[in-house]
């Protein structure tokens, strides 16, 4: 069968620095000093995506997956036609709509019926398409008793609610879809999903870009790891799931750790190894540590840190918890800390691992292990934190009245 | 939940690839979002005079109080019979006739060559033909057109039941529209350069107003064309001069409504050429840097 999707050898470059001149002034500078002979120093080239290649059959739901800056929204951006590739050619048969984000092209001083209308016209939608599912929209949104109100003054669930219900209904052949699943309440994601599961059954084709790995799992019918901007790996939904766990976790495979002292140290959830967790779920940290006399309270703690920027985020250890004693003096201990929930915003933590007693330290090992936090909306209000607000999140309970 | 439909089954078949240089302008895809351009024009429409305690009616303000000023100005520098006006015509006629047409074709350039930019967010999440984006402006600007144009009306008749001024209807006044047209598409010219220009280096948005203001006073706005084509200056101004699309666009106007002729045919025709070969390398120039928009706007 012809493939819907045909990705072949897509590459894409950016280059950083140089190459542009955003005042005719630097274009003038750049080009006179070429004149001169002096040659500007060359321009930093990033490939975010190299030799990319795989096809997509009609009716298959495809999730895309990898960590940041992997090459996902690159490849999006090229599917979308909203940037090209550098190198490499797509084809697509079928009638294609891409949801890059909900709401494009909404305006805040519009009624909720004007922005039906702009956004479902920005999304390809004709005006008659748009008048015949007007009411379907309008009934999925639950927004109708404020249809006529500027969307200035809706609240955010609102506005992504009637957003999405435009998005909804659209009735492409090939769908490409980006995370637009993290947002709104719990109910209205489920709705969503729901939505989505019912387009994917009739048989469109569906290209999916996700952190949700639930939501990949229940949707997908096959999965792309992308890495460093190729495909590192093809297959079912769950093997991709699998590697693209692993592939936070690639220094120890086995939870093993070169130190002289701690021999052993992974993240648990349940009884799985993990290399990432969803922001707002609990893990356990697991240690094996030998010390080099025998003692019935050895002190071990852990430091987590950011990976961006290495800032400590926070620190504990026995001590200061002050835990209780082992059950009897010894060498060998097993360590267990259980989180049972890590307000950490979305990203990648390195943690150091430490042991020590009375006051002096055997040993410290830096970047032992790494934890990546995967986002998702803990506030259920489908507004995700950004990860520039600081390294953790909070919840608190927020009363509010005019005085 | 409703029950999907099946769109009727088409071939629909998309290729991408990279493209290099010059490539075709495809005016068939934004015939076929023509849709989105009637929607993005609507959107400017309905957008523009939100919260405004005026409202619309600065859309007529803004084109008559600039033609007042001016009326004052030259009133006091040259004494009340010395303004620079056509014979036969009040100043006020005179002036405002050009100044319907000659603000609609400053707000397309304004618009038009910021549309990329202020349509950023849309150029980074959703395909659509971008030649959309610099063309909405000229529908939106046709409404602002037509609501001082009809102020015009009012005054012409006004003018010529109570002052010294009789106004002939001719034939003339159906070439209006084509001189409408003429204004546009000098518009879009000048925006189809500037907008994709403008992308790309900020510079632009400092030089537009400054542009539009002198291109105000080389045409014939706030003064008849004559005044330049017949003054003591050397043949080649003139031709520069004449070559202003603009001047034929103006006193175009004034010789429909009021059978003025300070500018020849063959100077409409040179500068509708002129227009047309400016339209067109815009637009490809616009389609070669396309593909840099999503990146760099």
């Amino acid at each position: 069968m012809k493939p819907a999707i045909r990705i072949k050898n897509i590459a894409k470059r950016y280059r950083l620095g140089e190459e542009h001149h955003s005042t005719i002034g630097d274009a003038l500078a750049a080009m006179f000093n070429r004149r001169k002979g002096k040659v500007s120093k060359q321009p930093e080239e990033i490939w975010a995506l190299k030799d990319v290649s795989f096809d997509v059959a009609p009716g298959e739901v495809v999730g895309i997956i990898g960590r940041n800056g992997a090459g996902k929204s690159t490849l999006l951006k090229i599917l979308s036609r909203i940037t090209e590739p550098t190198q490499g050619e797509i084809e697509l048969h079928g009638r294609v709509s891409s949801l890059l984000e909900v709401g494009t092209g909404f305006h805040p001083e519009l009624s909720g019926r004007d922005n039906v209308y702009l956004n479902g016209s920005v999304l390809g939608m004709k005006k008659a398409e748009i008048d015949r599912k007007f009411d379907e929209i309008v009934d999925f949104s639950g927004v109708e008793k404020f249809l006529d109100t500027p969307v200035k003054h809706y609240s955010s669930g609102m506005q992504v609610r009637l957003a999405f219900a435009v998005a909804a209904h659209l009735e492409p052949e090939i769908l490409i879809v980006d995370e637009v699943l993290a947002v709104g309440d719990a109910e209205f994601q489920r709705k969503c999903l729901g939505r989505m599961s019912e387009v994917a059954d009739s048989g469109r084709t569906i290209l999916f870009v996700s952190h949700n790995m639930a939501a990949v799992e229940n949707l997908c019918t096959r999965g792309v790891l992308l890495q460093g901007g190729q495909v590192a790996f093809s297959g079912t939904t769950s093997e991709c799931i699998g590697q693209y766990a692993s592939c936070f976790k690639e220094k120890l495979l086995d939870g093993t750790i070169k130190g002289k002292l701690i021999t052993r140290a992974e993240f648990l959830d349940g009884d799985c190894r993990v290399g990432s967790i969803s922001m707002g779920q609990g893990v356990v940290l697991t240690l094996a540590f030998r010390t080099p006399k025998v003692t019935q309270r050895p002190r071990v703690g852990v430091v987590f840190r950011r990976r961006l920027t290495g800032e400590a985020v926070f620190s504990i250890d026995s001590d200061m918890l002050g835990a209780s004693w082992a059950s009897r003096p010894a060498d060998r201990f097993q360590a267990r800390f259980v989180f049972e929930e890590l307000n950490l915003i979305h990203g990648e933590y390195l943690v150091d691992l430490y042991v020590g007693c009375d006051g002096e330290n055997f040993e410290r090992l830096k970047q032992a292990l790494e934890l990546h936090v995967l986002v998702s909306d803990v506030f259920g209000t489908g507004r995700l934190p950004d990860s520039h607000f600081g390294p953790m999140f909070v919840t608190p309970i927020l009363s509010l009245d005019a005085a | 939940m409703t029950q999907l439909t099946q769109t009727a089954p088409a071939p629909y078949y998309t290729r991408i690839a990279p493209t290099t240089g010059w490539i075709a302008l495809n005016l068939k895809e934004v015939w076929a979002y023509r849709e989105l351009l009637y929607f993005l024009a609507w959107r400017d429409v309905k957008v523009r005079y939100r919260q405004t305690v005026l409202g619309a009616a600065w859309a007529v303000l803004v084109p008559f109080l600039t033609m007042v000023v001016f009326n004052v100005l030259f009133g006091v520098l040259m004494g009340a019979n010395g303004k620079p006006t056509i014979e036969g015509v009040p100043y006020t006629l005179s002036t405002f006739a050009a100044m319907v047409p000659w603000m609609m074709f400053a707000f397309v350039v304004t618009q038009s060559s910021n549309s990329l930019v202020a349509n950023r967010n849309m150029i980074t999440k959703v395909y659509f033909p971008r030649l959309i984006a610099p063309l909405a402006p000229v529908l939106s600007a046709l409404v602002d057109f037509l609501s001082a144009f009809a102020v015009l009306g009012a005054m012409i008749v006004a003018y010529h039941f109570t002052a010294d001024f009789k106004f002939v209807p001719s034939w003339r006044l159906l070439l209006l529209p084509a001189f409408v047209l003429l204004a546009s598409l000098t518009a879009l010219g000048i925006s189809m350069w500037l907008s994709a220009l403008n992308a790309l280096y900020r510079d632009v948005k400092y030089a537009l107003p400054f542009l539009v203001q002198i291109l105000m006073f080389a045409s014939p706005v706030v003064y008849p064309a004559a005044k330049v084509l017949r003054a003591n200056i050397p043949q080649w101004a003139k031709v520069l001069y004449g070559l202003n699309p603009m001047v034929s666009v103006l006193e175009g106007f004034r010789w429909a409504l009021f059978g003025t002729n300070d500018v020849s045919l063959p100077i409409v025709g040179l500068s509708s050429l002129m227009v047309l070969v400016m339209l067109l390398g815009g637009m490809f120039y616009f389609r070669r840097t396309e593909r840099l928009f999503a990146d760099l706007a």
